[in-house]
């Protein structure tokens, strides 16, 4: 029966027009697949081509929708080209669009003609971060007064439960700036800022909240996160670097609605 | 067949009102027209969406299509479920899909003859297949499985094709009246797959429309299309869905309505998207059709009373 055949995953494949279909979707240099033609014996050459042009144009189109910024940065033909190559190299796995293009920012910090624009990968993260909170579970963020609560004594056990949409992303380069004034249709204008930017990238509503951590934020960030308590998480910020400013860190978090819950560590 | 109730018959608390779609026109969701379109009054037409960029755990997307479902009837329109392609349907996306099934109680629930995912890879395109008996019994196994995870029939889209397989032993008109007897599921007759293929492949989409079981159709698909050419210089049409439907599918769509009496009808229109007045006149078009239509079967009706 065709069916066990389908199965078993019959070796020669006889019945899986789908590996013989597939074959040259991403490789331009392949014949189009024995298995099809067109109608009365007409050539399949272009109408293969109409399906291997469907694929690669629309997951460019899908990284060009996922990374805007980075394509302004580029240009657009720039950035479709090298698209065109991660496409060919790492087709997605996952049906989700939205989920495409994980690998795609240390794709970019390798291509050859990228290099000149350093800090183009890690826009590229951080594009990738704010499209992961924008589809991130809903959840009500902790009131920035709720601390207050907390016996000063009992402070340094704390632990965070981060939202949902809670990220840091680290960088040598002033990624939030970059990132800030080419993710509009405006003006990009002159990009004064020089120095080294860490982000975090959360959603305590519907809008998608995007700022510059201060020194130390993304370890202090990093730790809560990961469910140390606030006390270890400040030494480790300290240690990163010494003019680390606790309050103002733990303020502007709370602010941004970084977390959902505060509760005593065990 | 598969003793499936209708969603209208299933004992469960709605969050939603029941919204019925019968004989109303519709577009495509874009979340551009949100504001546009909850600002509309009254809301006359219904919203199909691609099931799989509603996929995500929360966020906007959500917001807009609970916002959409609570005004309007919703169709849930699933792209890359790979119910055309040889391997096991994918049991995480299978999951995903019902998910929305249950939260958003559409009105309409469809997907492609076709697939998407081979091995790992997605190539988020809808890929052909060849119609055969083990086919049939292949495609008729993965619409069963959907059914029966969701709990109610499938409207199946006829597809737009650019290859044939020479393998084929059957039309594609009998492969899909098979997996309708097979399985029990509704149509989804997309009038503009059928004019393009029909040009593709030199056939006359009027007899292609004649042999196809029409007296399944729960929804028509209505979209524009590009023109190419293929290997020997003749036409080749695409179903690009950059704009406005032509008139020949127009006609077509006319004829089929004229037979069936007022489906709900989608205007697909995914790429160079419109703004919304635009994007709502050529809903109106297809709404007048339908009310035309409606009214001789009435008179009918009336006539024969």
């Amino acid at each position: 029966m065709p069916q066990d055949e389908f199965q078993s995953g019959d070796p020669g494949r006889r019945f899986d027009y789908a590996a013989a279909f597939t074959a040259g979707l991403l490789d331009p240099d392949r014949a189009p697949p024995d298995a099809v033609s067109g109608p009365n014996g007409k050539a399949a050459v272009k109408r293969y081509a109409v399906y291997r042009n469907n694929v690669t144009v629309s997951l460019i189109d899908a990284l060009a929708a996922s990374f805007p910024a980075t394509m302004r940065i580029t240009g657009p033909d720039f950035f479709r080209a090298m698209a065109r190559f991660h496409v060919r190299e790492t087709p997605p796995t996952s049906p989700l669009l939205f989920e495409y293009g994980r690998d795609f920012p240390d794709f970019i910090e390798c291509y050859e003609y990228a290099q000149s624009m350093p800090w183009l990968a890690d826009v590229a993260r951080l594009e990738r971060a704010w499209l992961d909170a924008y589809h991130a579970a809903d959840a009500e963020p902790l009131a920035p007064g709720a601390l207050a609560s907390i016996p000063p004594e009992r402070l340094a056990d704390t632990v965070f439960v981060p939202h949902p949409a809670t990220r840091a992303i680290c960088s040598r380069y002033p990624v939030v700036t970059i990132f800030a004034a080419n993710r509009s249709d405006g003006p990009v204008g002159r990009i004064q800022a020089g120095g080294p930017e860490d982000a975090l990238v959360t959603r305590p509503g519907l809008e998608v909240f995007v700022c510059h951590l201060p020194p130390g934020g993304a370890v202090f960030l990093d730790r809560l996160v990961a469910g140390e308590p606030l006390g270890a998480s400040a030494a480790a910020a300290f240690a990163e670097r010494a003019e680390f400013d606790l309050s103002a860190n733990i303020a502007g978090l709370l602010q941004a609605g970084a977390f959902t819950a505060a509760h005593q560590g065990g | 067949m598969n003793g499936l109730a209708p969603p209208s018959r299933m004992s469960k608390t709605s969050r939603f009102p029941a919204h019925p779609v019968a004989g109303l026109a519709g577009t495509s969701f874009k979340h551009e027209h949100l504001h546009a379109i909850l600002g509309d009054d009254p809301k006359g037409g219904f919203f199909e969406v691609h099931a799989e960029n509603y996929m995500g755990a929360g966020g906007p997307p959500h917001d807009a299509l609970t916002k959409i479902r609570r005004d309007s009837p919703v169709s849930l329109h699933g792209v890359c479920m790979s119910i055309g392609g040889p391997r096991p349907l994918d049991k995480a996306h299978l999951g995903r899909f019902k998910a929305l099934v249950d939260r958003y109680e559409p009105a309409l629930v469809s997907e492609h003859l076709a697939w998407s995912t081979h091995d790992t890879t997605y190539y988020n395109d809808l890929l052909p297949l060849p119609y055969t008996p083990a086919t049939v019994s292949r495609v008729a196994d993965h619409i069963d499985e959907v059914q029966g995870t969701i709990g109610r029939p499938i409207l199946l889209e006829n597809p737009s094709t650019y290859v044939l397989f020479p393998e084929s032993t059957m039309s594609e008109t009998d492969f899909i009246r098979a997996l309708v007897q097979r399985t029990g599921c509704g149509l989804l007759l997309d009038v503009n797959n059928v004019f393009v293929s029909a040009t593709n492949h030199g056939y006359s989409a009027l007899s292609y429309l004649a042999d196809f079981p029409l007296d399944h159709v729960g929804e028509i698909h209505l979209a524009g299309h590009a023109e190419q050419e293929d290997d020997e210089g003749d036409l080749l049409l695409i179903d690009s869905h950059d704009g406005p439907v032509e008139d020949a599918v127009w006609t077509l769509f006319d004829i089929v309505i004229g037979r069936c009496g007022p489906l709900p009808t989608l205007i697909e229109w995914d790429s160079d998207i419109p703004s919304w007045p635009v994007l709502k006149a050529e809903a109106a078009a297809a709404q007048a059709i339908l009310d035309r239509h409606a009214d001789s079967l009435f008179g009918k009706a009336h006539a024969a009373g």
